[in-house]
């Protein structure tokens, strides 16, 4: 037992009674990213020096009671690479911003910060956000902390083996086609994508803008909520940001299912779904069934189309925001070029990994001229009948479950010879990614000793619901305070 | 949902000077080697998004933005930015506070 078991409310219960300070909580969480990650590898950087002056301030706050009474006060977060960090190099997993210091932060960041967390470091992500397996970052390979052969699904993987090995109490993620949920679901803990705006996108290093969304990860339902409720909100500085209004999250923690309508989306559970996930689901509807919602099957037709209007619609978006990354402004440079061309092919040609490489040249054909209107076009056209499927079926029914992925996290190394089979990872994921909804991943049980996590996906700014939902699952399935150290003597705790 | 795992190593569909086309396009400086195995990947991902086709989209119009925002405008006020300092802070080559690049030719 670590003091990281804890949830973020138990954690403030001992932070304020004086249990032990966020001196003492901060130490120990560092010595842990000195111990514990030099196997799991979350942490592309640590910043304990700010980290340590953070905790000080936040017991100095704690102690004279200055009326900062924000949950997250003196508790040890950290963040994806991919989130600007003013005066802490950001790599967002690619060599081609090797060096890069951010003069500003991203607003989720600030908002952290001024909730008083405790900043411990940058973690560790697919290359740009681009991959489902965290193989893609240019750095290093992060393990699934309950096998580490295995990945722990990307691209946030660095945020959530962080938190399911218990360094952190939070993490933010970026979700673009599921980056949060499919980590979340393959390291067991609770991952949130926002609704497409909720959540200020500046400062966060684009991936593609009209589907990134940034988002917490945790060990528990309510955890999440506490993040989110303070990193939600309209920002002036993204046009893109929303300002309605988040709801009352935590009343949803406490309101049950009875009477909810809960849809199973057919196509979602027609796919190849490995046996052990659709069992963990089945209990889980049966749960929920006990618990008083009323779960029906439901039909999104356009799934079909999704995966393929997704790997149109992010690449096309990819090469035009990675157009920045020249070798100019930031990053290394480009060594001794004769000539301005030779520069710019040299610093992309030596900053780029394959898979990037392999999203700017897809994107770059979409986009050209004679392929336009046969890819782009139509595929922005399919991104409106998926967006009017959801809207649809979130008439008959208040929110929608399923696995969160079709299998448990995978062997290293076992997809990346295929980038279709890697693509395929986020097929229960990226619809909401096209269509803005709300979504989430809770876990739900295990298979084979690898943990399963279930999707709740909600209208569009109705992310109170998905938490309804989850906090009911998480109740049920009573297994957030089993820590990956201890799998290795469970029988499918289910 | 079937996905169609093509064979990868078959160069469906992209021609070679169309990879070399989208290279210099975009930048890459890619090899002649990185060229062949990127045109044969580049196949088979387009080949999946093929499915695209079979889609009815008559009389769909195209997303534009998933929230429903239009032209969203902050007040025509002057707002500090970035200095200049900050701004060069991060490059490989400035010269005179300026950011120094190889000729155009």
């Amino acid at each position: 037992m670590t003091l990281l078991d804890r949830s973020i409310v138990e954690l403030g219960r001992g932070l304020r009674t004086g249990e032990f300070s966020s001196v003492e909580l901060t130490e120990s969480a560092l010595a842990d990213t000195r111990t514990v990650d030099g196997e799991l590898g979350a942490f592309l950087r640590t910043t304990a020096e700010a980290a340590m002056a953070q905790a000080a301030k936040a017991d100095r706050q704690l102690a004279e009671d200055t009326g900062n009474r924000s949950p997250l006060l003196g508790i040890p977060v950290a963040y994806k690479d991919v989130l600007c960090t003013k005066g802490v190099e950001t790599t967002a997993g690619s060599r081609i911003l090797t060096g890069f210091i951010p003069p500003y932060s991203a607003t989720a960041i600030e908002r952290m910060e001024a909730a008083g967390a405790v900043g411990l470091g940058k973690l560790n992500c697919d290359e740009f956000a681009m991959g489902s397996s965290n193989e893609n970052s240019a750095f290093q390979t992060t393990r699934n902390p309950w096998a580490t052969d295995r990945v722990p699904g990307g691209s946030s993987g660095g945020s959530a083996v962080a938190v399911a090995a218990r360094m952190v109490s939070a993490a933010l993620g970026t979700d673009t086609g599921g980056s949060i949920r499919l980590p979340a679901s393959f390291c067991g803990v609770v991952g949130v994508k926002p609704s497409y705006g909720r959540v200020s996108r500046y400062g966060l290093i684009a991936f593609a803008s009209s589907l990134d969304q940034v988002g917490p990860l945790t060990k528990t339902v309510e955890d999440a909520a506490l993040v989110l409720e303070v990193i939600a909100g309209l920002d002036a500085r993204d046009s893109t940001s929303s300002s309605a209004p988040l709801g009352d999250l935590r009343g949803a923690l406490k309101a049950g299912v009875s009477g909810l309508r809960v849809g199973i989306p057919k196509e979602y559970l027609s796919m190849e779904i490995e046996p052990g996930v659709r069992d963990v689901f089945d209990i889980s509807v049966s749960r929920l069934e006990a618990a008083g919602a009323r779960l029906s099957e439901v039909s999104l037709p356009s799934t079909e189309y999704a995966l393929a209007a997704y790997y149109v619609i992010a690449p096309a978006e990819v090469s035009s925001n990675l157009a920045r990354m020249d070798g100019v402004r930031f990053g290394p440079g480009f060594g001794s070029a004769p000539n301005l061309m030779a520069a710019y092919e040299s610093a992309r040609h030596l900053g780029f990994g394959p898979e990037v490489r392999r999203r700017i040249a897809l994107g770059t054909y979409v986009l050209s001229s004679g392929y336009y209107d046969a890819y782009y076009l139509r595929a922005q056209k399919v991104r409106t009948l998926v967006s009017q499927d959801f809207e649809q079926v979130f008439k008959e029914v208040d929110c929608l479950i399923s696995p969160t992925a079709p299998t448990t996290a995978f062997r290293i190394g076992e997809r990346l010879a295929d980038p279709l089979a890697m693509y395929a990872t986020d097929l229960l994921t990226l619809p909401a990614n096209l269509a803005g909804v709300s979504g989430m991943s809770v876990p739900a049980g295990f298979a084979g000793g690898l943990p399963v996590g279930l999707q709740v996906l909600a209208p569009y700014m109705g992310e109170a619901t998905c938490f309804q939902v989850a906090a009911t699952i998480e109740e049920m399935a009573q297994i957030w305070q089993i820590r990956p150290a201890g799998h290795a003597n469970l029988e499918s705790p289910v | 949902m079937a996905i169609e795992h093509t064979n990868l190593s078959d160069p469906a569909g992209i021609d070679p000077k169309q990879v070399a086309r989208l290279s210099r396009l975009s930048r890459l400086g890619l090899s002649d080697d990185e060229l062949q195995r990127l045109g044969s990947q580049l196949g088979a991902i387009v080949a999946a998004v093929d499915k695209l086709a079979e889609a009815d989209t008559d009389r769909v119009d195209p997303t534009a933005q998933v929230g429903g925002l239009t032209n969203v405008c902050r007040p025509d006020v002057v707002l500090e930015g970035l200095s200049q300092g900050d701004a060069l802070a991060n490059a490989a080559s400035q010269e005179a506070g300026l950011l120094r690049v190889p000729a155009i030719q």
